[in-house]
C-alpha cells in the first residue's frame, strides 16, 4: 500500500515538472507581450518599454525566465505585473471568495445527480427516465450564459431580489438576518447555474453505471433468492454502482478554477475565474502562469486522491 | 489451390454447406442502421443536422457568392424592428430585405438578423468541423503512435511514456481557461479560434485511440496480416484504423457540439470571432445588451445554438448506442 502511494506520488511529481514547463513556455511562446498592452499610448516611449521589459526579465532567455518564475513562486515573492502585489496572497483572497460558490455547487451536483440517475435506471424506459435523459441533454446543450441570463431575468422579475455580485452594496449596517438572506440570494443563483451542467453529466453516468450493475449476475441471483426488490436495489446493486464515483471526488478539485470563468463573469463574482480573466486581459503573466500551475497541481492531487480512495474502497483492485 | 477448402467441406459431415446460410444475417452497417432507426430522438437530431447543413451551405452561397441576403447592409432608419416587420418608408429600395419583410427583425444597426443568422450558420458549423478535424487528426496520430509503436524506445523512455505523459500533463490544465488564454494572446481571427479549440481538445481522443489500438494489435486478424507480410503502414491504416474509429466517430459528433458552445462562451467574454463575420455566438453575445428592448436579438440565436447542439448530442448518443455492442443488450 505505502509502496503504491509513494510510487504514485513520485510519478506525479515528474508530471508536475512537465506541467510547469508547459505552463511557462505556453504563455511565453504565445505572441502578445505585457509591454504591448497599451501600444497606442503616445507617452509610451521605446525606452519605457525597454525599462518594463528589463524589470520583468522579458529579455532573458526562456529557461532563465523559467528559473526566475520557479524561484519567486517557491519563495512566495512572485509579483503581479499589473500592480506589483504578491501573487499568492492575491490568489488566496480570490480563492476564499470562490470557495462558497464551489461548495454549494458541488453539494447541489451530488445531492441531485445521484437520486435522478438511480431512479432513472431502476425505472428504465419509463416516462420519468426518458424525461430526465432528454432534460439532461437539454441542459448540457444550452449555452451557460444564455441560461444564466434567463435565470436572472426570472428571479429578479419574480422575487425582486438582487443576484449580481457577492452581496448588495450598502447593506453593512443592516440586521444580521437581512444580511444573511442577502448573501444567500446572491449565492443561490450562480451556484445553481454552475451546478446545472454537472448534474446533467453526472446523472447520466450514474444512470449508465446503475444499469450496468443491474444487469450483473449477482443481482439476478439476489432476485432469484426471492429478496425484495428494494433490498436488491439498495443493498446489492447500489453500493457497487456507486464505487466508481468515489474517484470523482478527487476530480472535482480542478473545476474550482477552470469552470468558473464564465459564471463569475456573468454574476460579477470576485473569485478565481474573474481573477484569471482580468489577468488575461492585462497580460499579467505571473498570475496566469501561477493559476494554470495551481489548477494542474489540484488536478494531480485530485487524481492521486481518487486513485488511493479507489484502492481503499474496492478490494478487487490489486496494487502493483 | 482449392485443396484445403474442400477437405474442410468434406469433414463437416453429411450436411452440405449452403453459402447463403453461412453469410451473417446482416452486415454491420445494416445492423447499425436498424438500431439507429429505432432511436427516434437520434433520428430527429439527424434530420435537424441535415437541415442545418443545407442552411449552412445555403447561407454561404446566398450571402457571399450570389448576394441575395446581405448581412452587412446597415439601415439606420430600421433599427430594432421586431420579427416580421416591414421596412420603414425611409429606407432605400436597394437596401430592402429579400422577401420584403425582416423575418427575424433587425439589430442595433438595422442589419437583417435573418441574413446574419443565415451567414452565421456556416461560420459556426465550420468552426465546429475544423476544430474537431484538427483535434481528431492529432488524437488519432498520437494515440495510434502510442498504441502501435508504444514499446519502441527513444533513448531511455518509450514512445508510449513520452506521448501519454505529455497527454496527462495537458489534461491537467482547465481546457476552457487555456483556450481563453491562447485566444486572448493571439491576434483575433476566425482561424485562430478554430485552430486553438482544435489544438486543446485532442487529449480524450488520444487516450481512447491508444486503448483501442492496444487491444486491436493483439487480435488474430492483425497477426494474420503480419504473417502475410503486409507492410506495417498498410496494416495500421487499412486494417486497424477503421476498426478503432467507432468511438472516435461518437466523440467527434459530440466534439462539434462542444466546439460550438465553446465559441459562444468565447464570444460572451469578448474574444469571439471579430465583427465582419457573424457567428451564432457573437450574435447572441451582442444581443445580450438589448434583452429588454429587442428580445429577439437574444432569443433567436440562443435557441438556434440550443437546438443544434442538442441535435449533435442526441445523434452522438444514438451513434454510441448503435455502434457499441456492449450497450445493445440493455
Amino acid at each position: 500500500m505505502w509502496n503504491f502511494i509513494l510510487r504514485n506520488i513520485g510519478q506525479r511529481l515528474i508530471l508536475l515538472i512537465i506541467v510547469s514547463f508547459v505552463a511557462h513556455s505556453f504563455i511565453h511562446l504565445a505572441p502578445g507581450e505585457p509591454s504591448e498592452v497599451d501600444p497606442m499610448n503616445p507617452r509610451m516611449k521605446p525606452e519605457d518599454i525597454a525599462k518594463i521589459r528589463a524589470a520583468f526579465h522579458l529579455d532573458d532567455p526562456l529557461h532563465v525566465q523559467y528559473f526566475y518564475w520557479i524561484r519567486d513562486l517557491a519563495s512566495g515573492e512572485l509579483k503581479s505585473f499589473k500592480d506589483s502585489q504578491p501573487v499568492l496572497p492575491k490568489i488566496w483572497d480570490r480563492f476564499l471568495n470562490s470557495l462558497p460558490l464551489f461548495i454549494v455547487a458541488t453539494l447541489l451536483v451530488w445531492t441531485w445527480a445521484f437520486p435522478a440517475g438511480i431512479y432513472g435506471a431502476v425505472f428504465r424506459g419509463g416516462l420519468y427516465d426518458r424525461g430526465t435523459v432528454l432534460l439532461s441533454y437539454a441542459l448540457i446543450s444550452i449555452p451557460g450564459f444564455f441560461l444564466s441570463y434567463l435565470a436572472i431575468l426570472w428571479v429578479v422579475g419574480w422575487f425582486g431580489v438582487p443576484v449580481i455580485s457577492i452581496k448588495t452594496f450598502g447593506m453593512e449596517h443592516a440586521e444580521p438576518a437581512y444580511k444573511m438572506m442577502d448573501r444567500v440570494w446572491h449565492l443561490v443563483i450562480p451556484s445553481v447555474m454552475a451546478a446545472v451542467g454537472g448534474i446533467a453529466v453526472l446523472s447520466r453516468y450514474v444512470r449508465s453505471q446503475m444499469l450496468e450493475v443491474l444487469s450483473q449476475d449477482y443481482v439476478r441471483t439476489a432476485r432469484a433468492k426471492g429478496l425484495e426488490e428494494d433490498t436488491v436495489i439498495y443493498r446489492h446493486a447500489l453500493g457497487n454502482a456507486l464505487l466508481p464515483f468515489v474517484t470523482m471526488f478527487g476530480l472535482l478539485l480542478p473545476g474550482l478554477i477552470g469552470g468558473s470563468v464564465i459564471f463569475e463573469q456573468i454574476f460579477a463574482w470576485p473569485g478565481l475565474g474573474r481573477l484569471a480573466y482580468e489577468a488575461i486581459l492585462s497580460r499579467d503573466f505571473p498570475v496566469i502562469m501561477t493559476l494554470n500551475f495551481i489548477a494542474a497541481v489540484l488536478t494531480l492531487a485530485g487524481t492521486l486522491l481518487s486513485d488511493i480512495l479507489y484502492a481503499v474502497v474496492d478490494p478487487r483492485i490489486r496494487l502493483h | 489451390m482449392n485443396e484445403p477448402k474442400s477437405s474442410i467441406l468434406s469433414r463437416s459431415g453429411t450436411m452440405p454447406l449452403d453459402p447463403e446460410a453461412m453469410a451473417p444475417p446482416e452486415t454491420p452497417w445494416q445492423e447499425f442502421l436498424r438500431i439507429f432507426k429505432k432511436d427516434y430522438q437520434a433520428l430527429i437530431g439527424f434530420w435537424v443536422l441535415m437541415l442545418l447543413l443545407l442552411t449552412a451551405l445555403g447561407g454561404k452561397a446566398l450571402t457571399e457568392w450570389w448576394v441575395v441576403f446581405d448581412p452587412e447592409v446597415v439601415r439606420l432608419t430600421d433599427k430594432f424592428l421586431p420579427p416580421f416587420s416591414v421596412p420603414s418608408a425611409d429606407s432605400l429600395p436597394a437596401d430592402q430585405p429579400f422577401v420584403g419583410i425582416y423575418l427575424m427583425g433587425t439589430d442595433e444597426l438595422g442589419r437583417d438578423v435573418f441574413a446574419r443568422m443565415f451567414q452565421g450558420s456556416f461560420v459556426s458549423l465550420s468552426i465546429g468541423f475544423v476544430a474537431v478535424g484538427i483535434s481528431l487528426s492529432i488524437g488519432i496520430l498520437l494515440g495510434g503512435l502510442a498504441g502501435f509503436y508504444g514499446h519502441v524506445k527513444l533513448g531511455f523512455i518509450t514512445i508510449d511514456t513520452l506521448i501519454m505523459r505529455f497527454t496527462d500533463a495537458m489534461m491537467c490544465f482547465p481546457t476552457f481557461f487555456l483556450i481563453l488564454t491562447a485566444v486572448a494572446l493571439l491576434p483575433p481571427s476566425i482561424y485562430t479560434i478554430m485552430i486553438i479549440i482544435g489544438l486543446f481538445s485532442w487529449m480524450g481522443t488520444t487516450r481512447f485511440v491508444r486503448a483501442e489500438f492496444l487491444s486491436i494489435r493483439e487480435l488474430d486478424y492483425v497477426t494474420a496480416a503480419k504473417a502475410l507480410g503486409i507492410p506495417e503502414i498498410r496494416i495500421i491504416f487499412r486494417h486497424m484504423v477503421p476498426n478503432a474509429l467507432a468511438p472516435v466517430f461518437v466523440s467527434a459528433t459530440i466534439g462539434v457540439a462542444s466546439a460550438i458552445l465553446t465559441e459562444s462562451g468565447l464570444s460572451f467574454l469578448g474574444f469571439g470571432v471579430p465583427p465582419p463575420d457573424a457567428t451564432w455566438g457573437n450574435i447572441l453575445s451582442d444581443g445580450k445588451g438589448f434583452i429588454f428592448d429587442a428580445p429577439w436579438l437574444f432569443f433567436i440565436p440562443g435557441m438556434a445554438i440550443f437546438v443544434v447542439v442538442l441535435a449533435f448530442n442526441l445523434v452522438g448518443e444514438g451513434l454510441r448506442e448503435a455502434l457499441n455492442p456492449k450497450l445493445r443488450s440493455r
